[in-house]
């Protein structure tokens, strides 16, 4: 009896392997991620927030300070579809977007330094110098 | 951590064998326009210079590769991870076959734009039928 050849690939695994990318693109499409996704890095005195912002031009991001809060919001634009042209896959999300990262202290707002290149955004903060805490010397006696 | 990174981020394993240095190696996210001309790919790698772009056109298999370099920040601790930065990987089946030498690839912002021309023989003809 000739076997449905359908059910039986000659690759067992390549079924598994449909399934499992399939379920890889409907995660993608449901799931609407955090954006941008930001790294926090810190000490007592300076703290690094790096953001990847890929497809987004320096000129649509605004970042603001205030108190402990640094906001950075934006809009990615979407690329124009030329004429007699179609869409055969979209999986990046375009739109407005906006971020408030809570930092342990105080920022020094003067003392803030943006950089962005090839889509990633850097940003170094520091705490202000009064702010700063200070190590008080014992007097013997 | 890598069930943390799944929830807040879109971070997909590329099909690739494990990369030999200790990175992941991410599936980037692709829009891919149909034009008159060809096929227009744009493909997200941040943190991907320009001169780290490998892409490769073999047999109909298009591959798109990216080495990321994210430098950690010296003398801070990190407290708050979203994201793994990695390297990517990404390969397409072209269904037609494309005119290699006029392939165009930019790189900008962390987006790789790919402009794929038909091969000349490959776009379509008409081709009358003429009564007999």
């Amino acid at each position: 009896m000739p076997w449905p050849m359908a059910f039986y690939p000659a690759d067992p695994f390549a079924l598994l392997r449909r399934v499992s990318d399939a379920l890889d693109r409907a995660a993608i499409a449901g799931a609407a991620p955090i954006f941008p996704a930001v790294n926090v890095w810190q000490n007592d005195e300076a703290a690094a927030i790096v953001a990847e912002l890929p497809g987004v031009g320096p000129q649509d991001i605004d970042i603001t300070v205030k108190e402990d809060v640094l906001t950075i919001s934006g809009e990615r634009r979407a690329p124009e579809l030329p004429e007699h042209a179609e869409w055969l896959r979209r999986e990046r999300a375009y739109g407005r977007f906006t971020r408030a990262i809570r930092l342990p202290f105080r920022v020094d707002t003067e003392q803030v330094d943006a950089r962005f290149a090839d889509g990633v955004l850097r940003i170094a903060v520091r705490r202000p110098e009064a702010d700063r805490p200070k190590r008080i010397a014992i007097k013997a006696g | 951590m890598s069930t943390e990174l799944a929830s807040t981020t879109s971070q997909t394993p590329a099909a690739a064998p494990e990369a030999v240095r200790n990175t992941p190696i991410w599936r980037p996210l692709a829009d891919i326009q149909q034009t008159r001309e060809g096929i227009v790919l744009m493909v997200e790698m941040p943190g991907v210079a320009p001169e780290d772009v490998d892409i490769t056109l073999e047999r109909r298999v298009l591959t798109i590769r990216g080495r990321g370099r994210q430098p950690e920040p010296e003398a801070l601790r990190a407290v708050h991870r979203e994201y793994e930065p990695g390297d990517y990987e990404r390969a397409f089946t072209l269904s037609e076959d494309f005119d290699e030498s006029g392939i165009e690839a930019t790189m900008k912002d962390g987006v790789l734009t790919l402009k794929l021309p038909r091969a000349a023989e490959a776009r379509p003809r008409t081709i009358r039928v003429s009564a007999a």
